[in-house]
């Protein structure tokens, strides 16, 4: 479903603040695979997610997306079939509008563009945005005309999921996006993720800092490292891992990367 | 002391220029509410929709000059959002770029000079005067056409900013982000968005001119703070609400300004003095809200308000 053939991304290239953000980056997700990925703060989890949907091009490599190249295809189109969560719930929907307006936006994705711009929201769609919002069981179903910006966090996270999901997307790519949430919200967008992921087979890349959830949540178990991925572990070789194999991973890999600044080294050794 | 200040024709002529000059302010309501973009290409539109409105109602032609002018206004609009989302060119800097260049257009539309004077041509207040004999239309026809024409337009930006398109031109001022991920180009809503605001801005210039029966090359200079002042008003009075509340209440903002501009002439303030006035309403405008809350604050810290509390304990 999604192929990345050695991608390389370099920030401010020349100039002191130079930064190997990806480097020869290869992944190939086939369709219904469900993978986490770890790593610590500047591996380059979230400049992966961003080179898929476009918010920047990649200076080496290709990206196919279902067979289609779309290396330079530029971000909007490119979101037409791929459902991005980030981190902060405020970034997945419009506050001032209502949650139906904001549904409506979603559901553009689905529509001919050049026959719907003068198009309203039908009774259909309302009715179809309810059943929808019902399935949160939040309450969300009868508070359609209120302002966005009026729900919590995690009422807008699992709607902005809702809107990602609604018009079913090639890739799904969650960026820790139950990690700004309080534990019983987390759980339950979480649950609701794994839901809809599991109904609709979508094919699904999840970045979490929980080794938990890293090991148990989908098929499969990326580790990355500066830019790299370091490690790729699926099936049984995945099974027979426990969330003290994964920490050790990660730490000789932190370490590594640590390496060659003592503070933090030593830092790293009393804790 | 207030009748004296204040009698009907001058309230009759604030409600006429209130609603003409609240077509630019509903323009600044897309633009800069709406799209959260600061647009200062105001000024020159203003004067652009004026001259063409001008030029063609003299050939003969009021209505017609009304869709040359919104003609014109979208041109404009074009320019501007051509210069930041093809050019990079910064959103305030394409403003003024677009106004300082209109300033020649519009000296040119007007035939190289810098007043062009439309009496003794029919106009659309003409037009309407024609309409009934009665004696209290004839003092009211204009506030009645001027009241029609924005009831119509808001009527109309009720309906576009409801359609799809419209959703998308709002969700881009409001979340870059989620415009974006649902597949919209945002450079496209921002093109359409300001070439609709400008539309209006050149809608208003085009109805002045045959509302006062003339166009000079400086008829623009401080729209946009005039607007922005009306545009605060009004918003400050409707915040919520569908987008025809909303724009019916910049409107009422933009009466509000010109009976307050209509009163501070009734205290024999020189006509100079007017451009100060207007940017002392908009600071007032924008400031009272801020200030209201700070004033609320300070009651509690100081406890001027306490003595409702002492009760409650007591």
């Amino acid at each position: 479903m999604l192929k990345l053939e050695h991608i390389s991304k370099t920030f401010y290239p020349g100039t002191v603040n130079e930064k190997v953000a990806l480097s020869d980056v290869s992944l190939h997700m086939a369709p219904g695979d469900f993978a986490t990925i770890v790593g610590s703060n500047g591996a380059g989890k979230s400049t992966l997610f961003n080179a898929i949907t476009g918010a920047f091009y990649v200076d080496e490599g290709r990206v196919y997306l279902d067979g289609k190249d779309i290396t330079f295809t530029k971000e909007h189109r490119r979101s037409q079939e791929i459902g991005h969560l980030f981190q902060d719930p405020l970034m997945g929907t419009a506050p001032h509008m209502s949650i139906e307006e904001n549904m409506a936006l979603a559901y553009l994705r689905a529509s001919n563009k050049h026959t719907a711009l003068f198009k309203r929201i039908t009774k259909e769609e309302k009715k179809l945005f309810r059943e929808h919002l019902s399935k949160l069981d939040m309450g969300l179903e009868d508070r359609m005309k209120h302002p966005v910006g009026l729900l919590s966090g995690g009422q807008r996270q699992a709607l902005t999921l809702l809107m990602a999901t609604m018009v079913t997307p090639k890739i799904l790519l969650l960026d820790e996006h139950t990690a700004a949430l309080d534990p019983g919200t987390a759980a339950k967008v979480l649950q609701l993720t794994k839901d809809i992921v599991k109904e609709r087979g979508i094919t699904c890349l999840m970045v979490t800092h929980n080794m938990h959830q890293a090991l148990e949540l989908g098929n499969r178990t990326l580790m990355m490292n500066a830019g790299k991925i370091v490690l790729d572990v699926s099936g049984s070789e995945r099974e027979g891992m426990t969330v003290d194999d994964l920490l050790n991973r990660f730490q000789m890999q932190a370490g590594e990367s640590l390496d060659n600044d003592r503070i933090l080294l030593s830092k790293y050794e009393k804790s | 002391m207030l009748a004296s200040i204040f009698n009907a024709s001058v309230f009759i002529t604030a409600i006429e220029l209130g609603c003409i000059y609240g077509l630019v302010a509903l323009a600044l309501f897309i633009s800069f509410s709406l799209l959260n973009i600061a647009d200062l290409s105001t000024d020159g539109c203003f004067t652009l929709g004026c001259a063409v409105g001008a030029i063609v109602t003299t050939a003969g032609h009021p209505f017609l000059a009304i869709f040359a002018s919104i003609g014109a206004g979208v041109l404009s609009g074009l320019i501007t959002a051509f210069l930041q989302t093809k050019l990079g060119v910064q959103s305030i800097l394409a403003g003024i770029i677009v106004n300082t260049a209109l300033y020649t257009i519009n000296f040119f539309v007007m035939g190289n000079s810098s007043k062009v004077n439309v009496f003794g041509n029919n106009t659309i207040f003409g037009m309407a005067k024609n309409l009934s004999a009665s004696p209290v239309y004839k003092d009211l026809y204009k506030m009645v056409m001027a009241v029609v024409i924005v009831l119509i337009i808001c009527g109309l930006l009720h309906w576009f900013l409801n359609t799809t398109l419209g959703l998308s031109i709002r969700a881009t001022g409001d979340n870059a982000y989620m415009v974006k991920a649902s597949s919209i180009n945002p450079g496209f809503t921002i093109t359409v968005g300001l070439a609709v605001a400008s539309s209006l801005t050149a809608l208003a210039g085009s109805l002045m001119a045959q509302y006062q029966k003339s166009c000079d090359i400086n008829f623009g200079t401080g729209q946009v703070t005039i607007a922005l002042a009306s545009l605060m008003i009004g918003e400050s009075l409707i915040k919520k609400g569908s987008m025809f509340k909303r724009a019916i209440g910049v409107v009422i903002g933009s009466c509000l300004y010109r009976i307050i501009v209509a009163v501070a002439l009734r205290f024999n303030l020189p006509a100079e003095a007017l451009k100060l006035t207007s940017a002392i309403i908009v600071t007032i405008a924008i400031a009272a809200p801020y200030l209201k809350t700070k004033a609320a604050f300070y009651q509690r810290k100081y406890g001027i308000g306490a003595k409702g509390k002492e009760e409650e304990h007591a």
